[in-house]
């Protein structure tokens, strides 16, 4: 029988390849200075679930959440082998912190409507929380099976699931639908497929539309903007190349539970510890300079 | 989630399977203990299981002044819901002020599942956690002894420090090996306390089928602190010292192409281009000279320490921290002085302030 996925991707900075550039003087990050790439664990969910789909039949829809320039993931995902996707971007989710963040794709999901499974990779990058999968199953009140590596069975509405859980692996059986968390040991990623490429490369949400409008034509008023965007998007849309996008009013959330209003944590405090190293400082081997040592480096917290 | 409760208690989730408790359990009832004397309330320890009672002692003696102890049958194998539903009955029931988890991949599991039904904060993987007043920068309301989450992000290249103004309890994920093992104190008194628990078949969505448990493997990538011994440790039986300095602080044992040639150490421990390449918040080199292979395979490292008698050696190049002498010297003052910090982060602080001398 065939299988309906919804999969959630993060389009995240680089966070593996920084550099002191990145780092602004008050040691916040400067995001825009950092290039962007397709969340590492949410590529091998989005496999997992094409896999489903290959095997069983059925649709994979990729849900994300974030700024226009998401878009490039969400292409991605298409050159890949998935059959719809859609963003989910809003000004007024921005500052949201995991729990919002789960709150906002669950009445994305919930929009979406018929699924069996909704598959999330483990962490991203650039928070490595890997609280949104979980969280997200609360929301949705699925049970949640974390650090997949592989779907072993699947047979009516139950699936067989293998799990990684650090000091090895358990197979469990679950009932339909379910939350999934996948891990990047979960076997080799797809590559884009040329024929896809060719064909949905042309594809844009309609913000990514008006911004190339605005950078095209920056004197221009911004009703002429929107009008010459409208207009570029039924061009699209006639050959499938326009991309779902959602904000929050489309998917029904509510507000208090959004953005800043919606985060019970708030950033305290932000300290850059990118170094820029010139020479090393030389500690005395001796008692009182090994521990002066250690204890500088409990104070950074180099050390817990 | 509960409100803002400043008589509430300090609670860890003491994390066990299969009737033994998880290390990272009893390094949290420490720190909870230390954070709980600062505020002036108890410590409270979340056991759940089946047949774990007499795991409660051992709590006890970590620094636990009370033990909560939910037993029952189908809580004999870990599964997110259930436990999820033990823990968000406790706190609503008792509403501690703070609860924080071992961030194992059990504890990661299941706090956010708890956060997400509390509606309440939760902060990954925290490295240290501190108490202070903090002032709200939007309404300049101080809120006085909130709970400083601070964690790596960014991949590691900032350190947040997360606080949680009201939405409570204030929750938290601990690293593994941060926070020092205290001796444990026989002699502390303590409370056991049975709760009941109501638990419906629908809480038990999986069902386990099969399970298998590994042996620790030498985990280098995932390691946060890495000690690694080159051809200057000499000696296999002196290589025992490498794994001394490891264990004291909590870190991976890594080796240099000329340590596992000499067969001081087996090869899954090689660091460098050959080896495995590793990018720890700190890796510290033990009688290394720095090969370019093995520098390439270190040097992203956010901290270096390096020791060698050779002050020419290129390690010293890509060091952040140098200590020229001999290593069958520094290594055993540098194991004492991390028995030595068990006060604690927030302690330290006050007496580092001076930094470097001037000597």
């Amino acid at each position: 029988m065939p299988y309906d996925s919804i999969v959630c991707v993060k389009q995240v900075p680089d966070t593996a390849n920084i550099t002191g550039e990145a780092m602004k003087a008050d040691g916040t990050v400067n995001r825009a200075a950092l290039p962007t790439v397709f969340n590492p664990d949410d590529l091998h969910a989005l496999e997992v679930a094409l896999r489903v789909r290959d095997q069983y039949g059925g649709t994979v829809t990729v849900i994300s959440m974030g700024p226009p320039k998401a878009g490039d993931v969400l292409r991605e995902c298409l050159f890949r082998g998935a059959d719809r996707v859609i963003l989910l971007t809003d000004r007024r989710a921005a500052a949201s912190d995991t729990l919002a963040t789960s709150y906002i794709l669950s009445c994305a999901v919930r929009k979406v409507g018929r699924y069996d499974f909704v598959f999330c990779g483990r962490q991203a990058i650039d928070g490595d929380t890997a609280q949104v999968g979980p969280q997200c199953a609360e929301k949705l009140g699925l049970p949640q099976v974390t650090y997949l590596e592989e779907v072993v069975e699947l047979r009516d509405q139950t699936a067989r699931l293998r799990r990684n859980v650090g000091n090895g692996w358990e197979l469990v059986e679950v009932r339909l639908p379910v939350l999934v968390t996948v891990l990047d040991t979960a076997g080799l990623v797809r590559p884009a497929a040329a024929r896809r490429v060719a064909r949905f490369k042309r594809g844009r949400t309609p913000s990514e539309l008006l911004i190339e409008v605005s950078r095209e034509n920056p004197d221009a008023r911004d009703e002429d903007k929107e009008r010459e965007a409208l207009r570029r998007a039924e061009g699209l849309r006639a050959r499938g190349l326009v991309l779902d996008e959602w904000n929050l009013d489309d998917i029904g959330a509510d507000l208090q539970w959004c953005g800043l209003s919606g985060s019970p944590t708030k950033v305290h405090r932000v300290q850059s510890i990118v170094l820029t190293k010139q020479g090393y400082t030389e500690i005395p081997a001796t008692e009182a300079g090994v521990r002066q040592l250690i204890q500088e480096l409990i104070v950074d917290h180099t050390l817990g | 989630m509960i409100g803002v409760n400043r008589n509430g208690e300090v609670w860890v989730f003491a994390e066990q399977e299969d009737g033994a408790l998880h290390d990272v359990a009893l390094e949290l009832c420490g720190r909870a203990r230390q954070l709980a004397d600062r505020l002036g309330v108890k410590v409270g320890a979340v056991l759940a299981g089946w047949n774990v009672r007499e795991l409660a002692y051992r709590l006890i003696a970590h620094g636990a002044d009370k033990v909560y102890l939910v037993e029952h049958r189908k809580l004999d194998h870990y599964q997110t819901q259930p436990y999820a539903r033990v823990m968000c009955e406790l706190i609503g029931r008792h509403q501690p002020q703070i609860v924080i988890y071992g961030a194992t991949p059990l504890g990661r599991d299941l706090a956010p599942r708890i956060a997400s039904e509390m509606k309440a904060g939760l902060t990954a993987d925290c490295t240290a956690l501190e108490v202070a007043d903090v002032t709200d920068p939007k309404t300049k309301t101080v809120h006085r002894n909130l709970l400083l989450q601070i964690r790596p992000a960014f991949g590691g290249n900032i350190i947040a420090t997360i606080v949680n103004y009201d939405r409570w309890p204030q929750m938290a994920t601990v690293r593994e090996g941060v926070m020092p093992l205290l001796d444990p104190d026989p002699r502390r008194q303590g409370e056991i306390v049975a709760e009941e628990v109501g638990l419906r078949d629908e809480d038990f969505p999986l069902r386990l089928i099969e399970r298998h448990r590994e042996p620790r493997k030498v985990n280098l990538k995932g390691a946060r602190t890495i000690v690694a011994g080159g051809g200057g440790v000499g000696s296999k039986q002196n290589f025992q010292m490498i794994h001394e300095l490891a264990g004291a602080v909590g870190g991976a044992v890594g080796a240099s192409r000329a340590a596992v040639d000499g067969g001081f150490v087996g090869k899954e421990h090689q660091v460098g281009q050959t080896g495995t390449t590793v990018r720890p918040a700190l890796y510290i080199a033990c009688g290394i000279s720095g090969a370019i292979q093995h520098r390439a395979g270190m040097e992203e490292s956010a901290k270096i320490i390096a020791i060698n008698w050779d002050r020419e050696a290129p390690i010293f190049s890509v060091a952040h921290y140098g200590l020229v002498g001999d290593l069958n010297e520094v290594i055993p003052r540098m194991v004492k002085a991390l028995k030595e910090r068990q006060t604690g982060a927030a302690d330290a602080a006050e007496t580092a302030d001076a930094g470097w001398s001037a000597d």
